[in-house]
């Protein structure tokens, strides 16, 4: 195996795409190095994104934010422009593994690991967050949801890799939460992940809605409909009622070593509801 | 495989070695530097006893590889005492029987300096939280929590 | 020189006191050197292949393509370890675990090993060594293993313990019974019986140190062994009787102890990496991965468990019958015998009747988990205790002190008690603060109790006095939470001298007679009788020295404070001596001072604690959050009393996460899903907190000082207090552990405890 750490961005995909063998990107490689770790694992290639310019960077701009694929998910908690403008992103962000963890893990990386678990990506499906992906021919630009295909599989190409999270500037009177369960307080792969971002009216009316689901199917579920159970409602007991039941109906989960379907659906409609809640307190609701 | 070679600041030493581009920090420390004091309790960073601190974060040495410790700022448990006079974390996890077997400890005290580092005042709760990611087995982490406490007073100034 | 064990009260110096533990620097600044921290020149890296089926025959092996890799100096099979067991059925069941002969048993038994010279070269040979398995059907539950229908495990064997000897070969490898009285009758009394099925999925030790050893054998038929144990004369033992070695040429030294608890009292991958290192003529180091640990070593069994108890309305039980069946893994142990033991142990009942149940299972074999077999008794026990105690009206402590045993007291498996703890534990309970905190929406309330044994066992101990005054204290169990701490106190105690003259040091093999296991709970109990027996002879030396000094008669010097006095009228004038005096100059007066002591402890003081638990659990989500927590346990005599409360607040730690998320969870193929510390959830330190201890101090009569044991009997109640207080705070009662959140959400949906 080679380990190779490029400092531009034209170089990390050159090597990516000049690989003979299986290469693969390393950033916080908190999941990597454990993949590593196993007798069954092959590589031929290790990128280091790491010195690419710009990479450890979270940088405001007049869309909004663009985050660096090397961030660590402990910097983004100590940006107070990011906490400010999207408090649920960065609370699923911060949640993944322990205080070790954060120090390397990144948005990024959770997201190409394409975990249906990874507690940061219902988040940013929830907030409308985009992708740059930089490859051999240039860069492109997707919704976060469409990075993930399958478990452990994402519709990167080779060569491919992420440059950036961008979120957009969040819209007045907006707020996002996301909640996870996990039988620990710590230290835990999310059963059921759930993200909201709602924006209100002057009147505190819910406008539009997004909810994302994670680990209730192969990858994030967009609750298209559960959201639609909220726009128009100032989020009362039957609205946030009918959400938790959308929510649930929406989750396809399997039994496995982390919780059973009948507790996942359950608890996708439980958390839907508690986190739309904190989610409309954030937009200014009461 | 070709090994890489790394130049890294360990405990304010200038350091250099050589090492294969899959080998872990943590191998590194052990096999080729000699520094024991970090421990291998899983290999896949969920249970922190091989914790360091890398450029002023702490992290699982496990989940680093040796390469990325180039033009890093490396702190492991065998510099936390500066010669004889053991750092007051060390000293109140002694006197507040904060270990038994031990074996947990050395990435206790690096995952706690870490905290009192960035806090000096931490709570009970910020400290339960921080050290979610450093399993002991042995203590039921009572008086772990105690231990940070009362070094982080002392730290501070105030008589514990 | 016979040694007078009989506790006398007496006013303490040391015991008692909290001094700094000797270990203490090392192990604060990473200079402590643990299994994996020990390497020899030349040494290889050992690497084990393991079976990824739960029950196959082992048709082939074929090693050659390994054997080739560049760098490989050794590759054993089975057949490198021949059965020199001489028709020891135990012991070739350790050496079939060690390495699998003619079949796998679980997913995660050794079938192969290799020894190369870097990790690389030995994780390539694995992969080239070929096995051609043929897969058998496998069962891993209790209940279906149970069954005459079930895949054997074992074809030649047949339940032990029942009359006739059965026709049939069966997993149920063993029957055993305890009781006294006639149940029946005692039914025929009770007007309210509460009668119940539990079940315990299987737990892991979880010590956070991994097994590692470095083995080496020389061509003259010598070896040493460099392991982190609980017992190193134990495991010298074993891997000379399995290797053929004289157990004298085996030189074995315990390194510092990442935590065992139990686990590291059996041999795993030891003789496996000694046979590497004879094979390869050069050291080899095996260093256990955390997926092999859980695969391969611990764990505890899985229960299924049927208890039925009858009261009468007063609050006097009449009846109590329990039926156990306790997983073994794939040979046969005597878990659930330990189970049927010590499930009514607490109480004081006329008419009692315990049944065990060994069930082979395609799962590791079964090691000690801190008081084997009790905690999953006590679960049931406890909890049928607690629902009896609601129907017929009574506070559970209230009812609990009603039939507590107590001195006197014929034990549910035999024995009659002396003074022990159960009734003052439960008392201090009863008055406890704890008892009348505030609860809030969904907080409740629970407690229960706990029983272990203690053991005591063979002991040895040798105490130096050096020239200068200070002593040096061998002991031959190894310290696994602070005993070199404890044993210097005695010592310092029993001479009368300062606790910093005295250093402890764990003895390896070669250098102190034998010594069994830390385990039961003996460590301090046993070492601490040895230490003071070993004191007490180098008194007696001392005494002597002091006399030949003085020119009197030894029967005239008597031993007071650390000081030799003479005793009489016509000595008026003479100084006492010191140690330090004396041992100063003791070049002149016959040479080294030391003391000796090897001894059987016998008269481990059984014991017992009261644990109060308040949780408040989410009904939304079924999650369980401990708020509240306290230890109550008798200690006989808290040496160090800082080290006793940490064993009260481990053990408790270890209940918890047992209660509430702890489980090892099995895939339809019988393969152990979750073999890390992400998926196998032990307690993180956000999830608890702060654990209040109470210490008693019943003494003991059969130690000087009184000393219990204290390391195992605070996980013994947790399950059901937790279990307890769940139903308190919502209203269902678990009868399934771990009592995870899908399984409370399931029960408060209807679904039975489930």
């Amino acid at each position: 195996m080679r380990y190779e750490r490029p400092e531009t961005i034209g170089d990390a995909t050159a090597l990516l795409a000049s690989a003979k063998g299986r290469a693969f990107v390393l950033a916080g490689g908190t999941d990597l190095l454990v993949r590593m770790k196993s007798d069954a694992f092959e590589a031929d290639m290790v990128v280091d994104i790491k010195a690419v310019a710009g990479m450890s960077d979270i940088s405001e701009t007049a869309d909004g934010f663009e985050i660096g694929a090397a961030v660590p998910c402990a910097a983004l908690g100590e940006h107070a422009g990011l906490v400010a403008a999207w408090p649920g992103v960065v609370e699923a962000a911060n949640l993944i593994g322990s205080t070790q963890i954060q120090g390397r893990c990144t948005m990024s990386g959770n997201l190409c690991n394409a975990s249906p678990a990874a507690d940061s990506v219902p988040a940013l499906v929830a907030a409308g967050a985009r992708v740059r992906i930089a490859g051999p021919d240039g860069t492109r630009i997707v919704p976060v949801e469409d990075v993930p295909q399958a478990p452990g599989k994402t519709t990167l190409k080779k060569g491919e890799f992420i440059a950036a999270i961008l979120l957009p500037k969040p819209a007045q009177r907006s707020g996002d939460a996301y909640l996870r369960f996990t039988p620990r307080t710590e230290m835990d792969i999310a059963v059921v992940g759930v993200g909201v971002q709602l924006a209100l009216d002057a009147k505190g009316v819910v406008e539009t809605a997004r909810v994302a689901l994670g680990a209730v199917g192969p990858k994030v579920v967009l609750a298209e409909q559960a959201a639609d159970t909220i726009i128009g409602t100032a989020l009362d007991d039957a609205a946030l009622e009918a959400l938790a039941e959308a929510c649930s109906a929406a989750s396809n989960p399997i039994d496995d070593k982390r919780g059973t379907a009948a507790f996942r659906k359950h608890v996708a409609g439980v958390l839907a509801r508690r986190a739309a809640k904190i989610a409309y307190e954030r937009a200014g609701g009461k | 495989m070709a090994s890489v070679s790394v130049s890294t600041t360990l405990n304010t030493d200038e350091v250099e070695f050589l090492c294969q581009a899959d080998e872990t920090l943590l191998d590194v420390l052990r096999n080729r530097l000699g520094l024991m004091g970090a421990k291998e309790g899983c290999g896949t960073g969920d249970c922190g006893a091989c914790s360091v601190i890398m450029d002023g974060r702490v992290v699982c040495s496990c989940l680093v590889l040796g390469a990325e410790a180039q033009g890093k700022t490396i702190e492991t448990i065998e510099g936390m005492a500066q010669g004889s006079e053991l750092h007051p974390l060390q000293k109140k996890f002694i006197e507040h029987a904060a270990l038994q077997c031990g074996v947990c400890t050395p990435g206790f005290l690096m995952a706690a300096k870490a905290l009192l580092d960035a806090n000096p005042s931490p709570t009970e709760e910020e400290i339960r939280f921080w050290l979610a990611g450093n399993l002991c087995r042995c203590t039921g982490y009572d008086k772990i929590v105690r231990a940070v406490a009362d070094a982080a007073a002392e730290m501070r100034g105030e008589a514990s | 020189m016979s040694f007078d064990a009989e506790f006398r009260n007496q006013q303490f110096k040391s015991v008692g006191s909290r001094p700094l533990r000797p270990d203490g620097i090392d192990k604060v600044t990473g200079r402590a050197r643990y299994g994996a921290d020990f390497n020899m020149p030349g040494q290889l890296v050992g690497r084990v292949l393991r079976s990824p089926h739960a029950h196959a025959r082992i048709v082939r092996i074929d090693t050659s393509r390994a054997e080739a890799v560049k760098g490989v100096k050794a590759v054993v099979t089975a057949a490198d370890l021949p059965d020199l067991t001489n028709g020891d059925a135990e012991l070739l069941h350790i050496l079939d675990n060690c390495m699998a002969r003619t079949k796998a048993l679980y997913d995660g038994h050794a079938v192969a090993a290799v020894a190369a010279i870097d990790a690389k070269a030995a994780r390539e040979a694995l992969k080239l060594i070929e096995i051609e398995y043929e897969v058998l059907p496998h069962v891993v539950d209790v209940d279906a293993a149970a069954q005459s229908d079930a895949p054997l495990i074992d074809e030649t064997l047949f339940t032990g313990g029942v009359e006739p000897k059965p026709a049939k070969p069966s997993n149920v490898a063993n029957r055993s019974e305890f009781g006294h009285g006639d149940v029946d009758a005692g039914f025929a009394q009770a007007d309210v019986i509460v009668e119940r099925s539990f079940r315990t999925e299987q737990a892991h030790q979880g010590y956070i140190e991994p097994h590692a050893c470095v083995a080496s054998c020389n061509p003259d038929g010598t070896a040493d062994m460099w392991v982190c144990t609980q017992g190193h004369f134990v495991y010298r033992q074993i891997c000379a009787d399995l290797l053929g070695l004289e157990v004298s040429k085996l030189r074995v030294t315990s390194s510092e102890i990442g935590g065992g608890f139990g686990g590291k009292t059996h041999v795993w991958a030891e003789p496996v990496a000694l046979a590497l290192s004879r094979k390869a003529g050069r050291p080899v180091k095996l260093v256990m991965s955390r997926d092999e640990v859980f695969r391969a070593s611990g764990p505890t069994s899985a229960t299924s468990i049927d208890v039925k108890i009858g009261a009468r309305k007063d609050g006097t039980i009449t009846a109590a019958v329990a039926h156990l069946r306790y997983t073994n893994g794939p040979y046969p142990g005597m878990w659930a015998e330990l189970g049927a033991m010590t499930s009514f142990a607490c109480y004081d009942l006329e008419n009692v009747k315990t049944v065990g149940y060994e069930v082979l299972v395609n799962r590791p074999k079964v090691a000690a988990y801190r008081a084997p077999s009790a905690p999953m008794a006590a679960f049931a026990v406890e909890s049928a205790i607690d629902e009896l105690a609601g129907k017929i009206g009574m506070d559970p402590v209230a009812f609990r002190i009603r039939n507590a045993a107590k001195e006197g007291t014929k034990s549910s498996y035999g024995p009659v008690y002396g003074p022990i703890g159960i009734g003052p534990t439960l008392e201090a309970a009863q008055s406890h603060p704890h008892m009348s905190a505030p609860l809030g929406p969904n907080q409740g309330r629970g407690m229960a109790c706990g029983f272990w044994f203690n053991f005591g066992g063979q002991t040895c101990t040798d105490l130096n006095v050096n020239a200068d005054g200070t002593v040096t204290l061998a002991v031959g169990t190894v310290d696994v939470g602070g005993s070199r701490a404890s044993l210097s106190l005695i010592a310092a105690e029993e001479l009368g001298i300062a606790y910093d003259d005295v250093k402890a040091v764990v003895a390896d093999t070669a250098t102190l007679g034998y010594n069994d296991m830390t385990d039961g709970s003996r460590g301090t109990f046993s070492s601490s009788m040895a230490t003071i027996s070993a004191a007490r002879n180098a008194i007696d030396v001392m005494r002597h020295r002091a006399a030949l000094t003085w020119d009197i008669p030894v029967e005239d010097v008597v031993w007071e404070d650390g000081h030799a006095k003479a005793r009489g009228e016509n000595y008026g004038n003479l100084a006492p001596l010191s140690v330090k005096d004396i041992a100063a100059e003791s070049g002149k007066t016959g040479g080294p001072i030391a003391g000796h002591s090897e001894l059987v402890a016998d008269g481990a003081g059984v014991s017992f604690a009261t644990h109060i638990c308040d949780v408040e659990v989410d009904p939304e989500t079924g999650a369980t959050r401990i708020i509240r927590y306290t230890v109550i346990q008798d200690a006989g005599k808290a040496v160090h009393p800082s080290y006793v409360e940490g064993q009260y607040q481990g053990g408790a730690a270890q209940g918890i996460g047992w209660a509430l998320n702890e489980e090892y969870i099995y895939g339809e193929d019988g393969r152990l899903q979750n073999p890390g510390f992400l998926d196998y959830r032990i307690p993180v330190c956000s999830d608890l907190p702060m654990i209040d201890t109470q210490i008693l101090e019943i003494p003991n009569p059969n130690h000087p000082y009184g000393v219990r044991g204290v390391g195992e009997t605070s996980i013994v109640p947790p399950l059901a207090a937790i279990g307890n207080a769940i139903s308190n705070a919502v209203g269902v009662r678990m009868s399934h552990i771990p009592m995870s959140p899908p399984r409370i959400r399931a029960a408060l949906d209807g679904g039975a405890g489930s």
